[in-house]
């Protein structure tokens, strides 16, 4: 009796510390939150792109492709693919470049720079608030800040937020003024760049651009992909600000991706039309990572190849 | 030559903080404003200055809408901060575990999901997420604003697992020979030893957490489950004329906890951003 107890027992313990076992108990968290909150709702809203549905109907109606080509009637959609197109150009490379160059000039041995780094970090800390995009609305509204800046500086205000050509400027530049992140993981990549490639380079008589161009950037490159593509991915989903900074106006000159997907969801209820939406921004961004990555294989540099 | 040197070294450092503080203006002008009143503000003087150094606005900012203050409103936000934190600490080190140290069947199916969710854009998910939990009648509720965090977080489930390939694998194996099982290792060994990538997790998330504001926005309704995000931007929602001293006000609190952290914590957050990236 006692027996075959112990045996029951070290085989259940024995099946517990195999590590087929062990490594899905470890996993299980991801595993669950895996299938439901990811696996399911993509296929949930796969489906739902195909049909016509809305919070409190009983069924979804299957319509076919009828939101996908609505989709390309819909002029307010075109303006928000246009406009967010406009955002992530304009925002992505300056933020990088002009993080690039911040931590660039902040690689001097001094003990300032942990306390410039920081500062200059500070922008990303806040930035993704409620409380700073508020701010920023009121930075650039008509008797703003920035208005009370050019008009001391002789030029005329500017209605930022009453324009359809200007609105979307203060949005890019506040993602611009977020550059901390990428600034930070640059630095950490600058470190790692060994000082002999720069003392050869001296040697053989480069100066200060040429030894940026020839030695900073290629061995970066693999940063520089890597913030490109998480950064480009970040900007499509833009949120936030553009709902409290401008909700989208003026005339929808504002009307991110995100915040439209938002609006024909929550504001309209039309659950099957903002799936179709939500899956052709999910192709479209997919797209755009994949030409970024195979355009990377020209221009970055891998030190396994030479 | 050295004079040369000297002069050049100053320029730098006036440039670099001059810039730096055009980048905190945003900032600086907010945290003045909260302690001018709202002409002052609307007339958008460049003074960091306020004329008269007030704090009406703190007062009349916390009294919040409607009877609920901001007191319930940071309470809330502590609370879902507090519990999503800790729920990302536990699960993303369980998982990171079983992805670097144990080899089992699916390991590398489950980590390419992993990283797929990382690349996944939120919104192509939140649509039907919210249908699901609409369906269970967790809507509205705190529920949907946690729950996800206990299920492994795959940006600090990779940071956490970059950090683990640093700890000595000998340590393992020492353990084991003293008869300590896989699970003995993660608690004793593991565990201990990633501390500074918990603590990095911690900020991190604790920072996303405080700051989001599409989830309470879609899963609060009651004002008071409201959490400080959703609260402020009452302010410039009211029908009548927004009171900007008081946002302001209530926006320099919400940013004090964000603010504290980073000057304790600074080392541990640029450490975390450096070695495994980070996005916004």
């Amino acid at each position: 009796m006692v027996d075959t107890k112990r045996t029951a027992s070290t085989r259940l313990s024995m099946f517990f510390n195999n590590d087929n076992v062990v490594g899905h108990v470890f996993a299980a968290p991801f595993i669950f939150g895996f299938i439901c909150f990811s696996f399911i709702p993509i296929c949930m809203s796969l489906y739902y792109a195909f049909t016509d549905y809305s919070l409190g109907s009983k069924v979804a109606v299957f319509v076919g492709a009828k939101n996908f080509l609505m989709l390309f009637e819909d002029e307010v959609f075109i303006k928000s693919i246009k406009k967010t197109l406009q955002y992530v150009f304009f925002a992505v490379p300056l933020k990088l470049s002009f993080a690039l160059l911040v931590a660039f000039v902040l690689t001097r041995k001094s003990r300032m720079v942990t306390f410039y780094r920081s500062l200059y970090y500070v922008p990303s800390l806040v930035g993704g608030s409620v409380a700073v995009a508020l701010v920023w609305k009121q930075l650039f509204a008509r008797k703003g800040l920035f208005n009370s800046v050019l008009m001391n500086m002789g030029f005329e205000k500017i209605n930022w937020f009453g324009s359809e050509a200007l609105a979307i400027y203060p949005l890019i530049l506040m993602a611009v003024w977020q550059f901390g992140s990428s600034m930070i993981i640059f630095a950490a990549g600058l470190k790692e760049i060994p000082s002999t490639y720069y003392e050869a380079a001296q040697i053989d008589g480069a100066n200060g651009f040429q030894s940026f161009f020839r030695i900073t950037l290629p061995c970066l490159s693999p940063i520089i992909l890597y913030n490109l593509v998480m950064q480009t991915i970040s900007s499509f989903m833009t949120f936030t600000q553009a709902f409290v900074i401008t909700a989208g106006g003026p005339n929808n000159a504002t009307m991110l991706y995100a915040l439209n997907v938002y609006n024909q969801a929550f504001k309209y209820n039309r659950m099957g039309y903002a799936c179709a939406m939500s899956w052709v921004m999910l192709v479209v961004m997919s797209l755009i990572t994949l030409v970024i990555f195979r355009t990377s294989k020209f221009w970055v540099f891998s030190e396994s190849e030479s | 030559m050295r004079e040369k040197r000297l002069l050049r070294k100053i320029f730098y450092h006036l440039l670099v903080m001059l810039f730096g503080f055009i980048m905190i203006y945003p900032v600086l002008w907010m945290i003045s404003g909260s302690f001018k009143d709202n002409s002052e503000i609307l007339r958008g003087t460049l003074s960091l200055i306020p004329k008269a150094f007030k704090t009406t606005n703190y007062h009349t900012g916390w009294k919040g809408f409607g009877g609920t203050t901001f007191f319930t409103f940071f309470k809330n936000s502590l609370l879902v901060t507090t519990i999503a934190t800790f729920g990302t600490v536990l699960s993303s080190s369980l998982v990171s575990y079983s992805f670097s140290r144990i080899r089992f069947k699916g390991r590398n199916l489950w980590f390419t999901f992993m990283l797929a969710t990382m690349m996944l854009p939120g919104q192509v998910i939140m649509i039907p997420q919210y249908l699901i939990y609409y369906r269970l009648g967790l809507v509205p509720g705190y529920v949907p604003l946690v729950l996800p965090y206990f299920c492994g977080q795959a940006f600090f489930i990779y940071q956490m697992m970059q950090f683990m390939q640093g700890i000595p694998r000998e340590l393992d194996e020492a353990a084991k020979i003293d008869g300590c099982s896989k699970y003995g290792i993660y608690s004793r060994i593991i565990l201990p030893l990633l501390k500074p990538a918990i603590v990095t997790t911690i900020i991190i998330q604790f920072y996303w957490k405080w700051d989001d504001y599409m989830g309470p926005l879609l899963y609060l309704s009651r004002p008071q489950s409201y959490t400080a995000s959703i609260a402020i931007k009452l302010f410039a929602d009211s029908a009548s004329v927004t009171d900007y001293g008081a946002m302001f006000a209530m926006s320099t609190l919400s940013l004090v906890p964000v603010f504290l952290i980073f000057l304790f914590f600074n080392k541990y957050l640029v450490e975390g951003i450096g070695t495994s990236g980070l996005k916004g």
